[in-house]
């Protein structure tokens, strides 16, 4: 599992991108990645398109994340996500917190 | 527990030699070097020594008279036990198989004689590092042993207490089976039964975010509400609110719980399941038809009441049918390949059972091949229930003696529910309470329920909203039906439904008589009381079980008032501990 983060080019958006398996263990990387006292960022994009799986935990950290970008009003997409975590994603039915793409 | 000794600190060293002048020489070195320093001539008295001065590193010569090196290094290392005490053997052999059995009876290392002033201190020092290391490490197993321990004992008394309140309920009914771990509370996994009021079973399978203590926590207020709620009336919708508002206010953003809700009514056969991120679930048809219960809602405790939906899907079932749901430690079962037992792996499992095995034993039977393991994972948590006759599950009527002339004897009182609230409030749960409060009627709290509850939802959805129970003759009128109830009562406007209660006490028993007045325009009410039976189909149930109940039945006005007269009798055989 490794997280790495990259900015758009405005700098308005922060991409987080995961690789290998989305679950308790990436805890503290996770929440590394996106605290931060910068104003700037307005959009949260999760990058899937290499995890391989995610864990109940890992939904939970997606919600800590999601409420640190204003919970409701919090702009937080779901990118790239293959057929098994699409599938984790749907039964929680957490299409209706996030985009998902 | 002594004091930790560095390189610089002085050693109590113990030195056995039957040389008078090679331990002379020796200690002198060794006392130079400022330890401590005891001295044996044999075997025999360098273990006494061991006891009585309690040395940190033990020179041992081999040959001794009365008891050679060899044994004594035996009983030195027997009774340090777990603690280390090097034994270096002082020797001039340069035999490999005599060294070989020095190291063999305990000896550490060797010491070749002549003596070499650097190397005894070298090896003094190297050995002290390896005491104060192995020291260490004992004493961090043992902190961790201890703390391990105590959480074994506090997870048991939680486990206690959390058993008086999270019992298991009715989950022994004979309709039931389910495989969940005893401990699975520590795993997140919930797993609850409890009878309605009105004869039926409310069901709550579910799966806390995370393990250990901070899951049990939140299954207890879970517990709590599902019990307290379901046998005082309230409905899967009232229920579901209040856990989700609860885990919600409590609980921290990332913890949830996964959860299916299943609520029964053999008597109507209504299933209603609520899915809140469980793995798909299946309704078996008997006959062999599957079908898929899948999640359609948050989890509990993802979002605030205003965003948190409530709608159940509903089925009409019959006996046969069987309803069943896991956590998802199954789709989740890997194998010795890391590979996940999954949701089609279920369904095939699920759907090639024959009718007359059983479900749960035939997907344990599947997950256990697939991940090829003797024993199951704890954290999987499996149910069946099954559509039986309503008798089947319910205990048998209470009696009630004489004792139950406490409490209020005649009383009445009038409940109107208008516009809105019709489409946001159940008034059951409230009316059932304040018939509760007489016990001769506690003890039939189911039928008093049922009663209530049946001139209700005629009283509404018949009534009030117009709809025809026809529709619920198939099963696509069936979802029809309810949709379109869900509809009108948005727009339910100023109707209203009345109850009036009235109940008084004789000397044989009592009578409670409910009017419900709807402000529909009402039905031709002569037709319909001719029929005691239901015919094939789904109307006409609800009056026909009314009938059963009541020791009369009453329609009055143009059909939209109804008078129940429901009796209940003292039985005088009745010994005093049925009381309660």
């Amino acid at each position: 599992m490794a997280i790495h983060t990259r900015r758009s080019e405005d700098g308005r958006t922060l991409i987080i991108s995961i690789d290998g398996r989305f679950d308790f263990s990436s805890h503290q990387s996770f929440r590394d990645a996106y605290e931060h006292d910068d104003q700037d960022v307005s959009d949260y994009v999760i990058d899937m398109s290499e995890t391989t799986y995610l864990d109940s935990s890992a939904l939970g950290m997606l919600l800590l994340l999601r409420d640190y970008a204003g919970g409701d009003a919090g702009r937080v997409r779901i990118e790239n996500c293959n057929s098994d975590v699409r599938r984790i994603l749907s039964i929680s039915n957490f299409e209706q917190l996030f985009s998902i793409k | 527990m002594d004091e930790v000794q560095t390189d610089a600190q002085a050693l109590r060293i113990l030195i056995a030699d039957d040389s008078e002048s090679d331990r002379l020489i020796l200690s002198t070195m060794v006392r130079r070097q400022g330890h401590d320093v005891m001295t044996a001539a044999d075997g025999i008295e360098a273990v006494e020594g061991f006891r009585r001065f309690q040395p940190q590193i033990v020179l041992l010569d081999v040959m001794m008279p009365r008891m050679d090196g060899m044994d004594a290094a035996r009983h030195i290392k027997a009774l340090a036990g777990e603690s280390l005490v090097p034994v270096i053997f002082l020797t001039s052999l340069s035999d490999a198989d005599a060294l070989a059995r020095c190291l063999e009876a305990g000896g550490d290392d060797f010491l070749s004689k002549p003596y070499n002033r650097i190397i005894i201190e070298a090896k003094i020092n190297a050995f002290n590092r390896m005491r104060v290391m192995h020291r260490t490490l004992s004493q961090q197993r043992d902190v961790i042993r201890a703390h391990n321990q105590r959480l074994v004992n506090e997870q048991n008394i939680a486990k206690r207490v959390f058993d008086n309140v999270a019992h298991t309920g009715c989950l022994d009914a004979p309709n039931i089976r389910y495989h969940a771990s005893p401990m699975s509370v520590f795993n997140g996994d919930i797993l609850y039964a409890c009878p309605r009021p009105s004869g039926g079973m409310n069901i709550l399978i579910g799966d806390f975010t995370g393990h250990g203590l901070p899951a049990a926590i939140g299954a207890m207020p879970v517990a709590e509400i599902f019990y307290g709620m379901t046998s005082k009336g309230f409905l899967s919708g009232d229920i579901l609110r209040e856990i989700n508002q609860k885990l919600w206010r409590i609980m921290p953003k990332d913890m949830f719980c996964c959860a299916a809700f299943i609520e029964l009514d053999f008597h109507l056969g209504n299933l209603s399941i609520w899915n809140g991120g469980l793995p798909c679930g299946f309704l078996l048809r008997r006959g062999a038809t599957v079908e898929r219960l899948t999640s359609a809602h948050l989890p509990l405790g993802v979002v605030a009441a205003e965003r948190f939906s409530v709608d159940v899907a509903r089925y009409k079932v019959e006996e046969g049918d069987t309803v069943l749901f896991a956590t998802d430690g199954v789709p989740e079962a890997m194998n010795a390949e890391g590979e996940m037992f999954g949701e089609t792996r279920l369904e095939a499992a699920v759907a090639g059972t024959p009718d007359d095995q059983s479900v749960l034993d035939a997907v344990l039977r599947a997950v256990a091949r697939f991940t090829g393991a003797e024993e199951y994972s704890d954290d999987l948590t499996l149910l069946t229930v099954d559509v039986v006759p309503p008798a089947d599950v319910e205990e048998l009527p209470l009696r009630v003696t004489q004792s139950a002339l406490s409490g209020p004897a005649t009383w009445s009182c009038e409940y109107e529910v208008t516009g809105e609230t019709l489409a946001q409030f159940n008034p059951l749960p409230l009316l059932l309470h304040i018939c509760m409060e007489v016990p001769g009627l506690r003890r039939r709290g189911g039928e008093v329920y049922t009663v209530l509850a049946e001139l209700y939802t005629n009283a509404l959805e018949h009534g009030v909203l117009g709809l025809p129970s026809v529709w619920k003759n198939s099963p696509e009128g069936f979802g029809q039906y309810y949709a379109e109830r869900e509809r009108r009562l948005r727009t339910v406007g100023d109707h209203a439904v009345l109850f009036r209660l009235e109940h008084k006490t004789g000397r044989k028993g009592g009578e409670l008589r409910v009017v419900c007045r709807d402000s529909g325009v009402g039905f031709n009410y002569t037709e319909q009381t001719q029929r005691t039976v239901p015919e094939a189909g789904y109307a006409g149930r609800g009056l026909a079980l009314l009938r059963q109940l009541c020791d009369s039945l009453t329609h009055h006005g143009t059909g939209n008032e109804v008078e129940a007269v429901y009796r209940w009798t003292f039985d005088p055989d009745e010994s005093e501990q049925h009381t309660g």
